[in-house]
């Protein structure tokens, strides 16, 4: 740490280095839930899509009901349910879910697992959906049957149409992991209010970690931007 | 005319001082529920003891008195913000709050109370024993600071901004105990089926105070001698009487 840094460390009240460690620890299970969150939701969403865009109402109804449900109620009510409704279970004490359900990061993961992967179902979806007809058709020509459609035609184009919508995604689950904090995580907004409560300054506190959430999100948007220029490399005037 | 007019002016001048004095307009600020101390009847009236005593306050300061709902995570910015002008939801003096906001003297003080299932048969004081325990808090009060600073790396302390949130997670097993201030364990935990106090409670800071922005010194003293009077001349007792079977006055 340079000099400077921990000579204003030192004189200062609330910026001391107890209050810093909170602060990264914080930023470290923010970082933690959002990822994993974002990782298994597009797991599961890629699959999901695919599904919706069947054409029977037994397998794509159930999708167009969860992705419904799950976009249609706000993150903190899921969460809420989520998290004090595993609790009221009878009999789950004595399961070994509850080893995994007692801690709330599992309970949060699980909310905001469910709730990405609702909206990235549809985002997928949309890009899926959107692929010209001329494409699918020349495919066919070729002779290529469905799951070969699927994997070098649709799915690629589909991932180049999603990719802006999906950025956004992911910059908004990054904030919306912020309601964390209600349910005694102690994330970034956690840290923040743990020491505004202990300091009466809601001003230094908030600031600071909205400051973090800004540097995270600017790295989001670089690996973003990075991985535009690459799928839509062919979109790019060619004096650029 | 002109001394006319100054004389005029000077006497506006005067009632208009008086009138304030009598038509002191106050905002006070309230955390509902926090039972006994605020929260709301069956009818939807707000009641309990700090709103009487609030009321009796007013009556005493002469003042009209307007009664606020405000969630305890913003109390003190609200107060400095001007949305209110006192804070009488059960908020203790400590050092570092009566760097924002004046305080009053004390109107009363509760301990903090160890509230647990049944089941729960660990000695509170035995660090070795509470190692690793998960223990309920509300965040930001003096209980918060009793257990962070003498059992901080010992058990697992997990905070909450409402006490029914914290109620819950005793109920859904997360939590092995709570510590909390008396009068709401008293209320939320104890009547419940299958709860208890599993611990000794413990008489925290300096009490609870009426807090008000740093400015407002005459209305400090103003305070200070109204409640003085409802603590001596019978009022205070009575009010403490209906919502406690123990004493609080301080």
């Amino acid at each position: 740490m340079p000099d400077f840094i921990a000579e204003w460390l030192n004189t200062n009240d609330i910026f001391n280095a107890m209050t810093m460690m909170e602060y990264w620890d914080g930023m470290v299970t923010t970082v933690q839930l959002v990822f994993l969150s974002l990782v298994i939701g597009l797991v599961v969403a890629v699959p999901l899509a695919i599904l919706r865009t069947v054409r029977n109402p037994f397998v794509s109804g159930p999708i167009w009901l969860y992705a419904y449900l799950f976009r249609g109620t706000p993150l903190l009510i899921q969460l809420y349910i989520i998290y004090y409704g595993v609790a009221q279970i009878p009999g789950i004490h004595e399961t070994f879910w509850w080893t995994i359900f007692r801690e709330p990061f599992y309970p949060a993961l699980l909310a905001f697992t469910l709730n990405t992967a609702a909206y990235t179902t549809e985002i997928i979806r949309g890009a899926i959906v959107a692929t010209p007809n001329g494409e699918i058709e020349a495919a066919k020509a070729y002779g290529m049957n469905w799951l070969l459609r699927m994997r070098r035609i649709i799915l690629p184009n589909a991932a180049r149409r999603a990719v802006q919508a999906y950025s956004n995604e992911v910059i908004f689950m990054l904030h919306a992991s912020a309601i964390a904090s209600v349910v005694t995580i102690v994330d970034l907004t956690g840290a923040a209010r743990n020491i505004y409560s202990r300091f009466y300054a809601p001003f230094e506190a908030f600031i600071f970690v909205a400051l973090c959430y800004m540097a995270l999100t600017f790295m989001l948007v670089f690996v973003f931007r990075k991985l535009e220029n690459h799928l839509l490399r062919h979109q790019r005037p060619i004096n650029s | 005319m002109k001394k006319l007019i100054v004389a005029a002016s000077c006497a506006l001048a005067m009632i208009a001082g008086t009138a304030q004095a009598q038509d002191r307009n106050l905002r006070i600020a309230f955390d509902i529920p926090y039972e006994p101390f605020e929260y709301r009847d069956e009818n939807g009236e707000l009641t309990g003891f700090e709103v009487e005593l609030a009321t009796a306050m007013c009556e005493e300061l002469n003042a009209n008195c307007e009664f606020v709902i405000q969630a305890w995570d913003g109390m003190i910015p609200g107060l400095l913000a001007r949305k209110f002008d006192l804070i009488m939801s059960s908020m203790s003096i400590t050092p570092e709050r009566a760097e924002r906001v004046l305080f009053s003297e004390p109107y009363y003080i509760t301990p903090g109370g160890w509230f647990g299932p049944e089941s729960f048969n660990t000695d509170v004081t035995d660090m070795d024993a509470m190692k690793g325990k998960n223990i309920g808090v509300q965040r930001g009060t003096t209980m918060d600071t009793y257990v962070t600073e003498n059992m901080g790396g010992v058990v697992s302390i997990k905070r909450y901004t409402t006490a029914e949130d914290m109620v819950l997670d005793l109920e859904g097993q997360r939590l092995d105990a709570v510590f909390v201030d008396y009068p709401v364990g008293e209320q939320t935990i104890l009547n419940r089926e299958g709860y208890k106090e599993v611990g000794e409670s413990v008489k925290l800071g300096d009490g609870v105070g009426v807090a008000m922005r740093k400015r407002d010194t005459q209305l400090a003293e103003d305070i200070n001698a109204a409640l003085k009077k409802l603590k001596e001349d019978g009022t205070y007792d009575a009010i403490m009487e209906k919502y406690f079977s123990y004493d609080i006055k301080i």
